[in-house]
């Protein structure tokens, strides 16, 4: 139990941030696989993650409402811009969900109620272990559920095909419309878990490099099924630790995955078909 | 001293127009949007630094030898990464977070080689030289900056429109398939787009990096997010587009800074950006877009 205890205290930050990548990286994966590519996660889980601490120190409310607000403040803003934004498709989407981010980064850098440049400082620590595991398994259970119901096959068609989802009689605005609510939402939650674990948050944690981290976790892992957001953001967490024997060069690393797993695994490195005709063969080769 | 403000703006503008027009050629030849281009930005300035500080050639060369290396750069990109996704004919996101990725290395590598703190140009390098025009301060430098920038520019124009080459890539850019078929060497084109593309990105990060008098590993993330809001003002893939767009981001840029508040300079081109792509998705000075389905 000591052994645990040790472990718990040095790494507990570590597993809290695997968690909540884990979170981001679905919360990408649900509009990737209504075939939107959103860079505005990042700004989404900023809102979540401002919103929800300014509740807290401000006004001091119950933990459970103070997350509920930080998913439901960014996915209104989701709402709102939306309907305009989501009438954009392929580089143009990823343009403008980029721009809108970088909006809200500079707002939050020039209000004065956010801390300016600054940031919030003495964020009291409300994040529990057993918090972001259940909202973790809520998340991934809400979207299997999700990916098998009309809304899950719906999102499919409007990936594969567009135009024939439309003809099939498919409301192709508004499922995109809740793909993207949804996707914010769910960022917006992470960001409130994530402020209240890291006493300290500031305009730069929600930049484009951000929503490319994201991005770069859910590419990593694979987008056929739900696991691989999650064994991607595991990756990319970790990476940094083990690799902390690069110093400067750390960062080299994630870089050259992204490229390298666009290049030789277009499916990213859960690919479940693949892995099961591997096994096949080796199977084959020991008879 | 609204004349010192738009010669500042007029030096930003020309040089955000160079930028961009690297990017949008990129975008309308191969149409990939490459975001590695603020990246090879970034080297072409730390290219130039070198040449100047280490093996103290005169400026002028290091430019020409900073356009080289920025240009090889680009066409390593294209042949190492780009190329095998064409090959496979990858969904078009696809080669946009490959450059994302490329972006990661090419910044961190610079960090690791140069350290995270700003450098600069050995005084003794620049062109000195200031003269007054009434209140205003013009400086050697600030001309230089402008004319190597429209030069450029106008060289690039003109080959676009009058040479056999020029032809040829406005063929690629109608449609590479066809313009195959037509006997245009299609593959050897891109890598010449690649080239001259990345050349021009260097070049500006050399000219930004004499301007600001700082050069940093991150240099490159804030003009490539600038180059995106001028390309999309001026119509994806647009080279006249981009022109105008860098100017007009420019004199927006510098003038909200001067008349507003210092942090809005941002706040306005990306909140312009915002805009243009809800009401005009094919940008102030694009052809309305066909429908692909």
């Amino acid at each position: 139990m000591e052994g645990f205890n040790d472990f718990w205290s040095t790494y507990s930050t570590l597993v809290f941030t695997v968690g909540v990548h884990a979170m981001l990286a679905l919360s990408i994966w649900l509009t990737l696989s209504c075939g939107l590519l959103s860079l505005a996660n990042a700004a989404f889980m900023g809102i979540g993650a401002y919103v929800s601490a300014l509740l807290t120190l401000q006004l001091d409310g119950p933990f459970a409402a103070v997350l509920l607000a930080g998913g439901v403040a960014p996915a209104l803003v989701a709402l709102i811009i939306g309907a305009p934004v989501l009438r954009l498709s392929g580089v143009y989407l990823a343009m403008a969900t980029l721009a809108f981010g970088e909006v809200v980064r500079i707002t939050i850098l020039n209000l004065e109620i956010t801390g300016g440049p600054e940031g919030l400082n003495g964020i009291p620590l409300a994040t529990e272990g057993w918090h972001i595991a259940l909202l973790l398994a809520l998340t991934v259970y809400g979207l299997a559920r999700l990916r098998r119901s009309k809304v899950g096959r719906a999102f499919e068609s409007i990936k594969e095909d567009e135009v024939a989802a439309r003809l099939m009689g498919i409301n192709v605005d508004r499922y995109k419309l809740l793909a993207f609510v949804l996707g914010a939402f769910i960022a917006g939650v992470a960001g409130a878990l994530n402020a209240h674990f890291t006493f300290f948050i500031s305009p730069r944690e929600y930049g484009f490099e951000n929503a490319v981290d994201i991005l770069t976790m859910t590419v990593l892992g694979g987008t056929s099924s739900l696991f691989g957001p999650i064994l991607g953001a595991t990756i990319l967490a970790l990476l940094p630790e083990v690799l902390r024997f690069l110093h400067d060069f750390r960062a080299l690393v994630n870089g050259a995955v992204l490229v390298l797993v666009v290049l030789f695994l277009p499916k990213g490195i859960w690919e479940p078909r693949r892995i099961r005709a591997w096994l096949k063969r080796n199977k084959g080769d020991r008879a | 001293m609204l004349e010192q403000q738009l010669l500042n703006a007029l030096t930003l503008g020309s040089v955000y127009a160079l930028f961009a027009l690297g990017f949008t050629l990129v975008f309308g030849v191969l149409a990939v949007i490459n975001l590695s281009h603020g990246a090879v930005f970034m080297v072409g300035s730390y290219a130039a630094l070198a040449l100047v500080t280490r093996f103290e050639t005169p400026l002028w060369l290091a430019m020409i030898g900073a356009m080289l290396i920025s240009g090889t750069l680009g066409l390593l990109i294209d042949v190492l990464i780009l190329k095998p996704l064409r090959a496979r004919n990858a969904p078009h996101l696809i080669p946009m977070i490959a450059t994302i990725g490329v972006s990661i290395m090419l910044t961190t590598t610079a960090q690791g080689l140069f350290g995270a703190e700003a450098l600069r140009f050995p005084d003794e390098t620049l062109p000195a030289g200031e003269f007054v025009i009434g209140d205003v301060h013009v400086r050697a430098l600030e001309i230089a900056i402008v004319a190597i920038a429209f030069i450029l520019m106008a060289v690039l124009f003109t080959i676009l429109k009058r040479s056999q080459l020029g032809r040829a890539l406005r063929a690629i850019a109608e449609s590479p398939k066809a313009a195959w078929l037509l006997g245009i060497n299609v593959e050897g084109l891109f890598h010449v787009t690649s080239f001259v593309a990345a050349a021009l990105g260097g070049i500006a990060g050399v000219l930004i990096g004499l301007d600001f008098n700082a050069i940093t590993p991150g240099m490159g993330q804030p003009i490539l997010h600038k180059g995106i809001a001028v390309i999309i003002l001026g119509g994806m893939g647009d080279i006249r587009g981009a022109l105008i767009g860098g100017l007009f981001l420019g004199f927006a840029e510098v003038l909200s800074k001067a008349y507003l508040s210092s942090q809005m300079g941002d706040a306005v081109a990306f909140g312009l950006l915002f805009l243009i792509l809800m009401v005009r998705p094919s940008g102030l000075f694009g052809r309305k877009l066909e429908r692909k389905a």
